[in-house]
Protein backbone atom coordinates (compact mmCIF):
# COMPACT_ATOMS: atom_id res chain seq x y z
CA UNK A 1 0.00 0.00 0.00
CA UNK A 2 1.69 3.10 -1.41
CA UNK A 3 0.29 6.32 0.57
CA UNK A 4 -1.15 9.32 -0.73
CA UNK A 5 -1.92 8.28 -4.29
CA UNK A 6 1.74 6.84 -5.38
CA UNK A 7 3.59 9.98 -4.46
CA UNK A 8 7.15 9.40 -3.79
CA UNK A 9 9.10 11.57 -1.05
CA UNK A 10 10.99 12.58 -4.65
CA UNK A 11 7.73 14.11 -5.69
CA UNK A 12 7.57 15.97 -2.46
CA UNK A 13 10.88 17.35 -2.13
CA UNK A 14 9.77 18.71 -5.49
CA UNK A 15 6.59 20.07 -4.67
CA UNK A 16 8.54 21.87 -1.75
CA UNK A 17 11.33 23.31 -3.89
CA UNK A 18 9.20 25.04 -6.61
CA UNK A 19 7.19 26.60 -3.93
CA UNK A 20 9.26 29.90 -2.83
CA UNK A 21 7.68 31.37 0.25
CA UNK A 22 6.91 29.84 4.07
CA UNK A 23 2.86 30.02 3.22
CA UNK A 24 2.57 28.15 0.06
CA UNK A 25 4.81 25.61 1.47
CA UNK A 26 2.70 25.54 4.63
CA UNK A 27 -0.37 25.27 2.11
CA UNK A 28 0.99 22.26 0.59
CA UNK A 29 1.77 20.92 3.82
CA UNK A 30 -1.64 21.05 4.46
CA UNK A 31 -3.21 19.57 1.35
CA UNK A 32 -0.53 16.28 2.07
CA UNK A 33 -2.10 16.01 5.09
CA UNK A 34 -5.62 15.68 3.65
CA UNK A 35 -4.92 12.98 1.68
CA UNK A 36 -4.17 10.42 4.35
CA UNK A 37 -6.19 7.39 4.47
CA UNK A 38 -8.64 7.60 7.03
CA UNK A 39 -8.20 6.32 9.90
CA UNK A 40 -10.64 3.93 11.78
CA UNK A 41 -12.35 5.58 14.59
CA UNK A 42 -12.24 2.12 16.51
CA UNK A 43 -8.56 2.90 16.29
CA UNK A 44 -8.49 6.33 18.07
CA UNK A 45 -7.78 4.61 21.76
CA UNK A 46 -5.34 5.40 24.26
CA UNK A 47 -3.12 2.04 23.71
CA UNK A 48 -2.67 3.66 19.89
CA UNK A 49 -1.30 6.88 21.33
CA UNK A 50 2.35 8.25 20.15
CA UNK A 51 3.46 10.02 23.35
CA UNK A 52 5.68 12.74 23.02
CA UNK A 53 3.39 15.07 20.46
CA UNK A 54 1.66 18.24 21.72
CA UNK A 55 -1.20 17.36 19.79
CA UNK A 56 -2.72 13.87 19.95
CA UNK A 57 -1.39 11.24 17.84
CA UNK A 58 -2.86 7.54 17.11
CA UNK A 59 -0.51 5.37 15.34
CA UNK A 60 -1.58 1.43 14.40
CA UNK A 61 0.72 -0.85 12.29
CA UNK A 62 0.96 -4.44 10.71
CA UNK A 63 2.87 -6.53 9.57
CA UNK A 64 2.10 -8.04 5.93
CA UNK A 65 3.98 -10.36 4.06
CA UNK A 66 4.42 -10.77 0.66
CA UNK A 67 6.64 -12.88 -1.94
CA UNK A 68 8.56 -13.98 1.22
CA UNK A 69 9.24 -10.65 2.00
CA UNK A 70 7.79 -8.79 5.27
CA UNK A 71 6.97 -5.29 5.26
CA UNK A 72 5.41 -2.93 7.86
CA UNK A 73 2.39 -1.04 6.62
CA UNK A 74 0.87 1.74 8.74
CA UNK A 75 -1.40 4.38 9.80
CA UNK A 76 -1.62 7.43 11.81
CA UNK A 77 -3.49 10.72 12.46
CA UNK A 78 -3.94 13.42 14.31
CA UNK A 79 -5.97 15.96 15.45
CA UNK A 80 -3.97 19.15 14.12
CA UNK A 81 -3.39 19.33 10.47
CA UNK A 82 0.05 20.67 10.57
CA UNK A 83 0.51 17.29 12.10
CA UNK A 84 -1.30 15.11 9.62
CA UNK A 85 1.25 16.81 6.59
CA UNK A 86 3.86 15.59 8.64
CA UNK A 87 2.59 12.24 9.07
CA UNK A 88 1.81 12.42 5.11
CA UNK A 89 5.56 12.64 5.06
CA UNK A 90 6.49 9.93 6.70
CA UNK A 91 3.85 7.57 5.16
CA UNK A 92 5.54 8.09 2.04
CA UNK A 93 9.09 7.91 3.52
CA UNK A 94 8.30 4.88 5.42
CA UNK A 95 5.08 2.70 4.91
CA UNK A 96 5.25 -0.85 3.20
CA UNK A 97 8.76 -0.84 3.92
CA UNK A 98 11.04 -4.16 5.22
CA UNK A 99 11.90 -3.61 8.72
CA UNK A 100 15.62 -3.41 6.86
CA UNK A 101 15.13 -0.99 4.61
CA UNK A 102 12.75 1.49 7.14
CA UNK A 103 16.11 1.14 9.49
CA UNK A 104 18.12 2.29 6.76
CA UNK A 105 16.10 5.63 6.30
CA UNK A 106 17.89 9.19 7.50
CA UNK A 107 14.35 10.46 7.83
CA UNK A 108 16.47 13.56 9.78
CA UNK A 109 18.52 14.35 6.06
CA UNK A 110 14.96 13.41 3.96
CA UNK A 111 13.65 16.34 6.41
CA UNK A 112 16.84 18.83 6.05
CA UNK A 113 15.97 18.57 2.43
CA UNK A 114 12.61 19.78 2.88
CA UNK A 115 13.76 22.99 4.84
CA UNK A 116 10.75 22.13 6.81
CA UNK A 117 12.10 21.83 10.60
CA UNK A 118 13.17 25.72 11.02
CA UNK A 119 9.63 26.61 10.39
CA UNK A 120 8.68 24.10 12.97
CA UNK A 121 8.51 25.31 17.11
CA UNK A 122 11.15 22.77 19.02
CA UNK A 123 8.64 21.12 20.63
CA UNK A 124 6.59 20.32 17.54
CA UNK A 125 9.89 18.96 15.91
CA UNK A 126 10.17 16.60 19.51
CA UNK A 127 6.83 15.38 18.49
CA UNK A 128 8.35 14.35 14.81
CA UNK A 129 10.93 12.64 16.20
CA UNK A 130 8.55 11.03 18.78
CA UNK A 131 6.85 8.89 15.89
CA UNK A 132 9.78 8.37 14.06
CA UNK A 133 11.27 6.83 17.30
CA UNK A 134 7.92 5.16 16.95
CA UNK A 135 8.54 3.59 13.71
CA UNK A 136 12.06 2.89 13.82
CA UNK A 137 10.92 0.87 17.10
CA UNK A 138 8.40 -1.31 15.07
CA UNK A 139 10.97 -2.05 12.42
CA UNK A 140 13.62 -3.01 15.27
CA UNK A 141 11.02 -5.91 16.69
CA UNK A 142 10.31 -7.02 13.15
CA UNK A 143 13.91 -6.81 12.35
CA UNK B 1 12.16 47.88 60.68
CA UNK B 2 8.26 48.68 59.42
CA UNK B 3 7.76 49.51 56.29
CA UNK B 4 4.07 49.49 56.13
CA UNK B 5 2.91 52.16 53.81
CA UNK B 6 0.25 51.79 50.75
CA UNK B 7 2.15 51.14 47.77
CA UNK B 8 -0.68 52.61 45.48
CA UNK B 9 -0.34 56.11 43.63
CA UNK B 10 -3.49 58.05 43.34
CA UNK B 11 -4.19 60.65 40.58
CA UNK B 12 -1.93 58.94 38.43
CA UNK B 13 -1.15 60.39 34.70
CA UNK B 14 -2.72 58.58 32.19
CA UNK B 15 -0.14 55.84 30.69
CA UNK B 16 1.96 56.93 27.90
CA UNK B 17 2.00 53.88 25.76
CA UNK B 18 4.60 54.96 23.58
CA UNK B 19 7.05 56.05 25.76
CA UNK B 20 7.19 52.97 28.14
CA UNK B 21 7.46 50.88 24.77
CA UNK B 22 10.58 52.62 24.07
CA UNK B 23 12.13 51.41 27.61
CA UNK B 24 11.72 47.91 26.31
CA UNK B 25 14.67 47.31 23.37
CA UNK B 26 13.27 43.60 23.07
CA UNK B 27 9.93 45.08 21.44
CA UNK B 28 11.51 46.74 18.92
CA UNK B 29 12.54 44.08 16.57
CA UNK B 30 11.50 42.32 13.71
CA UNK B 31 10.41 38.50 13.61
CA UNK B 32 9.31 36.95 10.23
CA UNK B 33 10.16 40.51 8.64
CA UNK B 34 7.68 42.25 10.78
CA UNK B 35 7.18 43.87 13.70
CA UNK B 36 7.42 41.92 16.69
CA UNK B 37 3.53 41.79 18.72
CA UNK B 38 4.31 40.38 22.22
CA UNK B 39 1.29 39.01 23.81
CA UNK B 40 2.94 36.27 25.99
CA UNK B 41 3.67 38.33 28.98
CA UNK B 42 1.66 35.55 31.29
CA UNK B 43 4.96 33.15 30.33
CA UNK B 44 6.93 36.35 30.81
CA UNK B 45 7.06 39.93 30.77
CA UNK B 46 10.22 41.79 28.41
CA UNK B 47 12.80 43.49 30.39
CA UNK B 48 13.04 47.68 30.39
CA UNK B 49 16.68 49.60 30.04
CA UNK B 50 16.74 50.18 33.64
CA UNK B 51 16.56 46.61 34.22
CA UNK B 52 19.22 45.20 31.89
CA UNK B 53 21.54 48.62 33.31
CA UNK B 54 21.29 47.33 36.69
CA UNK B 55 22.40 43.61 35.68
CA UNK B 56 25.30 45.40 33.62
CA UNK B 57 26.20 47.93 36.42
CA UNK B 58 26.17 45.21 38.93
CA UNK B 59 28.44 42.74 37.08
CA UNK B 60 31.08 45.93 36.16
CA UNK B 61 31.41 48.06 39.54
CA UNK B 62 30.23 45.56 42.21
CA UNK B 63 30.31 41.65 42.15
CA UNK B 64 30.92 39.79 44.86
CA UNK B 65 29.73 37.54 47.26
CA UNK B 66 26.95 38.65 49.94
CA UNK B 67 27.19 38.20 53.38
CA UNK B 68 30.53 37.19 53.62
CA UNK B 69 33.48 39.26 52.54
CA UNK B 70 35.06 41.74 54.90
CA UNK B 71 35.82 43.78 51.79
CA UNK B 72 34.34 47.14 49.85
CA UNK B 73 32.87 45.19 47.02
CA UNK B 74 31.36 42.61 49.42
CA UNK B 75 29.82 45.58 51.02
CA UNK B 76 28.26 47.26 47.82
CA UNK B 77 26.80 44.12 46.62
CA UNK B 78 25.17 43.56 50.21
CA UNK B 79 23.92 46.24 50.88
CA UNK B 80 22.05 46.64 47.14
CA UNK B 81 20.90 42.81 48.00
CA UNK B 82 19.38 43.54 51.11
CA UNK B 83 17.97 46.83 49.43
CA UNK B 84 16.08 44.97 47.15
CA UNK B 85 14.90 42.65 49.81
CA UNK B 86 12.71 45.83 51.16
CA UNK B 87 12.07 47.05 47.59
CA UNK B 88 10.25 43.88 47.41
CA UNK B 89 8.61 43.69 51.16
CA UNK B 90 7.49 47.62 50.15
CA UNK B 91 6.30 46.24 47.19
CA UNK B 92 3.90 43.57 48.78
CA UNK B 93 2.99 45.99 51.33
CA UNK B 94 4.78 43.42 54.00
CA UNK B 95 5.30 44.42 57.60
CA UNK B 96 9.01 43.78 57.60
CA UNK B 97 11.93 42.85 54.69
CA UNK B 98 12.62 39.46 57.27
CA UNK B 99 9.11 38.25 56.44
CA UNK B 100 10.85 38.21 52.55
CA UNK B 101 13.03 34.96 51.15
CA UNK B 102 14.64 34.87 47.58
CA UNK B 103 14.11 32.49 45.97
CA UNK B 104 14.26 30.91 42.23
CA UNK B 105 10.85 32.13 41.29
CA UNK B 106 7.56 31.63 42.13
CA UNK B 107 7.92 27.65 41.91
CA UNK B 108 10.69 27.74 44.09
CA UNK B 109 8.69 29.70 46.67
CA UNK B 110 5.70 27.42 46.81
CA UNK B 111 8.09 24.50 47.25
CA UNK B 112 9.95 25.48 49.91
CA UNK B 113 6.39 26.25 52.03
CA UNK B 114 5.02 22.63 51.11
CA UNK B 115 8.17 21.04 51.68
CA UNK B 116 9.24 23.18 54.81
CA UNK B 117 5.63 24.27 56.65
CA UNK B 118 4.23 20.69 55.15
CA UNK B 119 6.52 18.63 56.56
CA UNK B 120 6.19 20.56 60.08
CA UNK B 121 2.32 20.52 60.41
CA UNK B 122 0.79 17.76 57.99
CA UNK B 123 -0.10 14.64 58.94
CA UNK B 124 -1.99 11.93 57.12
CA UNK B 125 -5.78 12.13 57.02
CA UNK B 126 -5.17 16.03 57.11
CA UNK B 127 -6.44 18.25 53.71
CA UNK B 128 -4.93 20.94 51.26
CA UNK B 129 -7.56 22.50 48.73
CA UNK B 130 -6.40 23.73 46.09
CA UNK B 131 -8.26 25.68 43.16
CA UNK B 132 -8.79 23.58 40.07
CA UNK B 133 -7.44 26.83 38.33
CA UNK B 134 -3.98 26.61 39.74
CA UNK B 135 -0.61 26.74 37.91
CA UNK B 136 0.75 23.28 38.08
CA UNK B 137 3.36 25.18 40.34
CA UNK B 138 0.35 25.21 42.99
CA UNK B 139 -0.81 21.96 42.40
CA UNK B 140 2.13 19.22 42.15
CA UNK B 141 4.35 20.51 45.66
CA UNK B 142 1.11 19.68 47.67
CA UNK B 143 0.47 16.41 45.91
CA UNK B 144 4.45 15.49 46.82
CA UNK B 145 4.28 16.70 50.53
CA UNK B 146 0.72 15.09 50.50
CA UNK B 147 1.97 11.89 49.34
CA UNK B 148 5.06 11.96 51.90
CA UNK B 149 2.89 12.56 55.08
CA UNK B 150 -0.22 11.10 54.20
CA UNK B 151 -2.33 14.10 53.38
CA UNK B 152 -5.17 14.18 50.67
CA UNK B 153 -5.50 17.13 48.04
CA UNK B 154 -8.91 18.54 46.84
CA UNK B 155 -9.57 21.06 44.82
CA UNK B 156 -11.94 23.68 44.85
CA UNK B 157 -13.90 23.62 41.35
CA UNK B 158 -15.23 27.00 39.36
CA UNK B 159 -18.47 27.80 37.26
CA UNK B 160 -18.26 28.06 33.59
CA UNK B 161 -16.60 31.77 33.53
CA UNK B 162 -13.69 30.41 35.77
CA UNK B 163 -15.09 31.86 38.85
CA UNK B 164 -14.16 30.00 42.12
CA UNK B 165 -17.10 28.45 43.99
CA UNK B 166 -16.74 30.04 47.19
CA UNK B 167 -19.97 28.36 48.46
CA UNK B 168 -18.22 24.74 47.57
CA UNK B 169 -14.70 26.45 49.09
CA UNK B 170 -16.81 27.02 52.12
CA UNK B 171 -18.62 23.62 52.26
CA UNK B 172 -15.02 21.93 51.71
CA UNK B 173 -13.75 24.52 54.69
CA UNK B 174 -16.00 22.97 57.23
CA UNK B 175 -14.91 19.36 56.19
CA UNK B 176 -11.43 19.98 57.14
CA UNK B 177 -8.76 21.94 55.85
CA UNK B 178 -5.14 22.58 56.92
CA UNK B 179 -4.00 24.24 53.97
CA UNK B 180 -5.30 26.50 51.29
CA UNK B 181 -3.37 27.06 48.26
CA UNK B 182 -4.87 29.41 45.24
CA UNK B 183 -3.82 32.27 42.46
CA UNK B 184 -4.15 35.55 42.98
CA UNK B 185 -4.78 35.70 39.20
CA UNK B 186 -5.87 33.03 37.08
CA UNK B 187 -2.74 32.34 33.91
CA UNK B 188 -4.98 30.89 31.78
CA UNK B 189 -8.44 32.43 32.18
CA UNK B 190 -7.12 35.78 33.83
CA UNK B 191 -9.68 35.43 36.72
CA UNK B 192 -9.03 37.56 39.35
CA UNK B 193 -9.77 35.62 42.78
CA UNK B 194 -10.96 37.31 46.13
CA UNK B 195 -7.77 35.95 48.16
CA UNK B 196 -8.87 39.22 50.95
CA UNK B 197 -12.21 36.99 51.34
CA UNK B 198 -10.81 33.36 50.74
CA UNK B 199 -8.05 34.14 53.73
CA UNK B 200 -10.87 35.27 56.02
CA UNK B 201 -12.88 32.33 55.33
CA UNK B 202 -9.98 29.90 55.86
CA UNK B 203 -8.68 31.81 58.68
CA UNK B 204 -12.29 31.47 60.07
CA UNK B 205 -11.96 27.64 59.94
CA UNK B 206 -7.91 27.03 61.07
CA UNK B 207 -6.10 26.85 57.45
CA UNK B 208 -3.34 28.49 56.38
CA UNK B 209 -3.17 30.11 52.75
CA UNK B 210 -0.40 30.25 50.25
CA UNK B 211 -1.38 32.26 47.40
CA UNK B 212 -0.27 32.49 44.48
CA UNK B 213 0.60 36.15 42.85
CA UNK B 214 3.24 35.44 39.86
CA UNK B 215 -0.15 36.84 37.69
CA UNK B 216 -0.71 39.34 40.14
CA UNK B 217 1.87 41.24 40.11
CA UNK B 218 2.80 43.01 36.67
CA UNK B 219 -0.88 43.99 37.08
CA UNK B 220 -2.16 45.44 40.27
CA UNK B 221 -0.99 46.65 43.65
CA UNK B 222 -0.72 43.19 46.02
CA UNK B 223 -1.11 43.97 49.77
CA UNK B 224 -0.31 40.77 51.49
CA UNK B 225 -1.15 42.89 54.88
CA UNK B 226 -4.55 43.86 53.02
CA UNK B 227 -5.04 39.56 52.25
CA UNK B 228 -3.24 38.63 55.54
CA UNK B 229 -2.17 35.82 53.68
CA UNK B 230 0.37 33.33 55.24
CA UNK B 231 2.26 32.79 52.58
CA UNK B 232 2.60 34.74 48.79
CA UNK B 233 4.73 33.91 45.90
CA UNK B 234 5.59 35.22 42.83
CA UNK B 235 8.46 35.49 39.67
CA UNK B 236 10.65 37.99 38.92
CA UNK B 237 10.61 37.38 35.40
CA UNK B 238 6.78 38.31 34.93
CA UNK B 239 7.27 41.76 36.51
CA UNK B 240 9.40 42.71 33.93
CA UNK B 241 12.77 41.82 36.33
CA UNK B 242 15.01 38.92 35.39
CA UNK B 243 14.68 35.21 34.82
CA UNK B 244 15.86 32.90 38.14
CA UNK B 245 14.98 35.69 41.19
CA UNK B 246 11.75 35.20 42.81
CA UNK B 247 10.31 35.63 46.06
CA UNK B 248 8.84 34.42 48.81
CA UNK B 249 6.56 36.38 51.75
CA UNK B 250 5.36 34.65 55.28
CA UNK B 251 3.75 35.50 58.12
CA UNK B 252 6.79 35.98 60.62
CA UNK B 253 5.21 33.70 62.52
CA UNK B 254 5.29 30.91 60.48
CA UNK B 255 8.51 31.17 59.23
CA UNK B 256 10.08 31.14 62.51
CA UNK B 257 8.49 28.22 63.21
CA UNK B 258 9.18 26.43 59.60
CA UNK B 259 12.05 23.88 59.37
CA UNK B 260 15.12 24.93 56.63
CA UNK B 261 13.86 23.90 53.20
CA UNK B 262 17.80 23.60 51.54
CA UNK B 263 20.71 22.96 54.24
CA UNK B 264 24.25 24.84 53.08
CA UNK B 265 26.43 28.12 53.61
CA UNK B 266 24.06 30.96 54.87
CA UNK B 267 21.52 29.28 56.63
CA UNK B 268 23.22 28.34 59.15
CA UNK B 269 24.16 29.95 62.73
CA UNK B 270 26.58 27.00 63.89
CA UNK B 271 27.43 23.73 62.11
CA UNK B 272 29.39 21.11 64.55
CA UNK B 273 28.96 17.66 64.00
CA UNK B 274 27.38 17.21 67.20
CA UNK B 275 24.51 19.33 66.14
CA UNK B 276 23.86 22.45 63.50
CA UNK B 277 21.77 25.98 64.56
CA UNK B 278 20.05 27.76 61.51
CA UNK B 279 20.24 31.61 61.42
CA UNK B 280 16.88 33.41 61.42
CA UNK B 281 14.19 34.07 58.23
CA UNK B 282 14.90 35.00 55.82
CA UNK B 283 18.44 33.59 56.10
CA UNK B 284 17.47 29.94 57.59
CA UNK B 285 15.47 30.08 53.55
CA UNK B 286 18.17 31.16 51.62
CA UNK B 287 21.18 28.20 51.58
CA UNK B 288 24.33 28.78 48.78
CA UNK B 289 25.00 32.20 47.48
CA UNK B 290 21.62 33.86 45.85
CA UNK B 291 20.95 34.66 42.94
CA UNK B 292 22.89 38.28 43.43
CA UNK B 293 22.12 40.38 40.10
CA UNK B 294 18.54 38.84 39.96
CA UNK B 295 17.66 40.11 43.47
CA UNK B 296 18.95 43.43 42.72
CA UNK B 297 17.80 43.65 38.84
CA UNK B 298 14.27 42.46 40.37
CA UNK B 299 14.70 45.76 42.70
CA UNK B 300 15.20 47.85 39.33
CA UNK B 301 12.54 46.20 37.62
CA UNK B 302 10.23 47.11 41.42
CA UNK B 303 10.84 50.88 41.26
CA UNK B 304 10.38 50.82 37.18
CA UNK B 305 6.94 49.94 37.71
CA UNK B 306 6.21 51.67 40.76
CA UNK B 307 7.38 54.68 38.89
CA UNK B 308 4.32 53.89 36.37
CA UNK B 309 2.21 53.34 39.09
CA UNK B 310 -0.19 50.45 39.51
CA UNK B 311 -3.22 53.04 38.79
CA UNK B 312 -1.83 54.27 35.54
CA UNK B 313 -1.47 50.04 34.73
CA UNK B 314 -4.50 48.97 35.94
CA UNK B 315 -6.60 51.58 33.84
CA UNK B 316 -4.57 50.67 30.48
CA UNK B 317 -4.85 47.30 30.99
CA UNK B 318 -8.42 47.51 31.54
CA UNK B 319 -8.89 49.45 28.11
CA UNK B 320 -6.97 46.57 26.41
CA UNK B 321 -9.18 43.85 28.25
CA UNK B 322 -12.33 45.60 26.93
CA UNK B 323 -11.20 46.43 23.63
CA UNK B 324 -9.58 42.66 22.88
CA UNK B 325 -12.57 40.91 24.43
CA UNK B 326 -15.25 43.38 21.74
CA UNK B 327 -12.20 42.33 19.51
CA UNK B 328 -12.36 38.47 19.45
CA UNK B 329 -15.52 38.08 20.21
CA UNK B 330 -16.48 39.67 17.08
CA UNK B 331 -14.20 36.43 15.13
CA UNK B 332 -16.40 34.03 13.58
CA UNK B 333 -16.05 30.48 15.34
CA UNK B 334 -13.65 31.99 18.18
CA UNK B 335 -14.44 30.65 22.18
CA UNK B 336 -12.67 33.19 24.72
CA UNK B 337 -12.10 30.67 27.56
CA UNK B 338 -12.35 32.33 30.35
CA UNK B 339 -14.91 35.24 31.05
CA UNK B 340 -14.79 35.80 35.27
CA UNK B 341 -16.75 39.39 35.95
CA UNK B 342 -13.18 40.65 37.49
CA UNK B 343 -10.39 39.52 35.14
CA UNK B 344 -6.83 40.75 33.78
CA UNK B 345 -5.95 41.04 30.16
CA UNK B 346 -5.60 37.78 29.62
CA UNK B 347 -7.54 36.10 26.32
CA UNK B 348 -7.57 32.26 26.43
CA UNK B 349 -9.45 31.37 23.26
CA UNK B 350 -10.89 28.19 20.70
CA UNK B 351 -11.05 28.44 17.02
CA UNK B 352 -14.04 25.97 15.64
CA UNK B 353 -12.41 23.40 13.57
CA UNK B 354 -8.98 24.59 14.15
CA UNK B 355 -6.88 22.77 16.53
CA UNK B 356 -4.68 25.61 18.95
CA UNK B 357 -1.51 23.59 17.76
CA UNK B 358 -2.35 24.57 14.12
CA UNK B 359 -2.38 28.23 14.66
CA UNK B 360 0.46 28.84 16.74
CA UNK B 361 2.87 28.65 13.76
CA UNK B 362 0.93 31.20 11.29
CA UNK B 363 0.23 33.18 13.76
CA UNK B 364 4.01 33.15 14.82
CA UNK B 365 4.71 34.08 11.26
CA UNK B 366 3.21 36.88 11.57
CA UNK B 367 5.31 38.12 14.43
CA UNK B 368 2.40 37.98 17.16
CA UNK B 369 3.77 36.16 19.83
CA UNK B 370 1.16 33.92 21.78
CA UNK B 371 1.17 30.80 24.07
CA UNK B 372 -0.24 27.84 23.04
CA UNK B 373 -1.06 24.80 25.27
CA UNK B 374 -2.61 23.64 28.46
CA UNK B 375 -0.42 26.60 29.99
CA UNK B 376 0.40 24.34 33.17
CA UNK B 377 -3.18 23.84 33.65
CA UNK B 378 -4.27 20.84 32.51
CA UNK B 379 -7.07 20.82 35.27
CA UNK B 380 -8.61 23.74 33.80
CA UNK B 381 -8.21 21.99 30.15
CA UNK B 382 -10.14 19.02 31.01
CA UNK B 383 -12.65 20.97 33.21
CA UNK B 384 -13.47 22.53 29.13
CA UNK B 385 -12.89 19.68 27.89
CA UNK B 386 -10.14 21.08 25.43
CA UNK B 387 -6.74 19.88 24.66
CA UNK B 388 -5.39 23.34 24.85
CA UNK B 389 -5.78 27.18 24.02
CA UNK B 390 -4.53 29.74 22.17
CA UNK B 391 -3.22 32.74 25.00
CA UNK B 392 -2.55 36.30 24.82
CA UNK B 393 -1.68 37.92 27.30
CA UNK B 394 -1.06 41.83 27.68
CA UNK B 395 1.46 43.80 29.42
CA UNK B 396 0.98 47.71 29.92
CA UNK B 397 2.88 48.21 27.20
CA UNK B 398 1.07 46.41 24.46
CA UNK B 399 -2.00 48.66 22.22
CA UNK B 400 -4.86 48.07 20.82
CA UNK B 401 -3.32 48.19 17.68
CA UNK B 402 -1.04 45.14 18.60
CA UNK B 403 -4.96 43.65 19.42
CA UNK B 404 -5.77 44.50 15.59
CA UNK B 405 -2.80 42.63 14.56
CA UNK B 406 -3.55 39.50 16.57
CA UNK B 407 -7.07 39.91 15.14
CA UNK B 408 -5.99 40.34 11.58
CA UNK B 409 -3.34 37.05 11.53
CA UNK B 410 -6.09 35.31 13.10
CA UNK B 411 -8.02 35.76 10.08
CA UNK B 412 -5.15 34.38 8.27
CA UNK B 413 -5.55 31.35 10.03
CA UNK B 414 -8.81 31.05 9.18
CA UNK B 415 -8.06 31.79 5.51
CA UNK B 416 -5.06 29.22 5.30
CA UNK B 417 -7.23 26.82 7.03
CA UNK B 418 -10.72 27.37 5.37
C1 LIG C 1 -0.06 31.50 38.24
C2 LIG C 1 1.35 31.01 38.11
N1 LIG C 1 1.96 30.43 39.16
C3 LIG C 1 3.21 29.99 39.10
C4 LIG C 1 3.96 30.09 37.95
C5 LIG C 1 5.34 29.55 37.94
O1 LIG C 1 6.28 30.55 37.80
P1 LIG C 1 7.81 30.20 37.59
O2 LIG C 1 7.86 29.21 36.47
O3 LIG C 1 8.42 31.50 37.24
O4 LIG C 1 8.33 29.64 38.86
C6 LIG C 1 3.39 30.69 36.84
C7 LIG C 1 4.15 30.79 35.58
O5 LIG C 1 3.71 30.49 34.51
C8 LIG C 1 2.06 31.15 36.92
O6 LIG C 1 1.46 31.71 35.86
Amino acid sequence: MPALDGMTIDDITTGFEFLGDWEQRFSYLLDLGKKLPPFLETDRIEGNKVHGCQSQVWLVAHVVTHNGKMRIEFQAVSDAHIVNGLIAILMTIYNGKTPAEMLAIDSQAIFNRLDLEQHLSPTRRNGLHAMVQRIQKLATEHA
Amino acid sequence: MSLAQPNTDTNAPALDVERVRGDFPALHQQVHGKPLVYLDNAATSQKPQAVLDTIDDYYRRYNANVHRGLHQLAELATQAYEQARIKVARFLNAPDARQVVFTRGCTEAINLVAAAWGKANLKAGDVVLVSEMEHHSNIVPWQLVAEATGATVKPIPFDDRGVLLLDAYEKLLSEGAKMVAVTAVSNSLGTINPIGRIVDLAHNAGAVVMADAAQAVPHMAVDVTAWDADFVAFSGHKVFGPTGIGALYGKAELLDAMPPYHGGGEMIEQVKFTGTTFAQPPAKFEAGTPNIAGAIALGAAIDYVQAIGFDAITAHEKQLLDYGTAALQSVDGLKLIGAAPDKAAVFSFTLDGIHPYDMSPVLDHEAVAIRTGHHCTQPVMDRFGIPATVRASAAFYNTTDEIDKLIAALEKVKTIFA
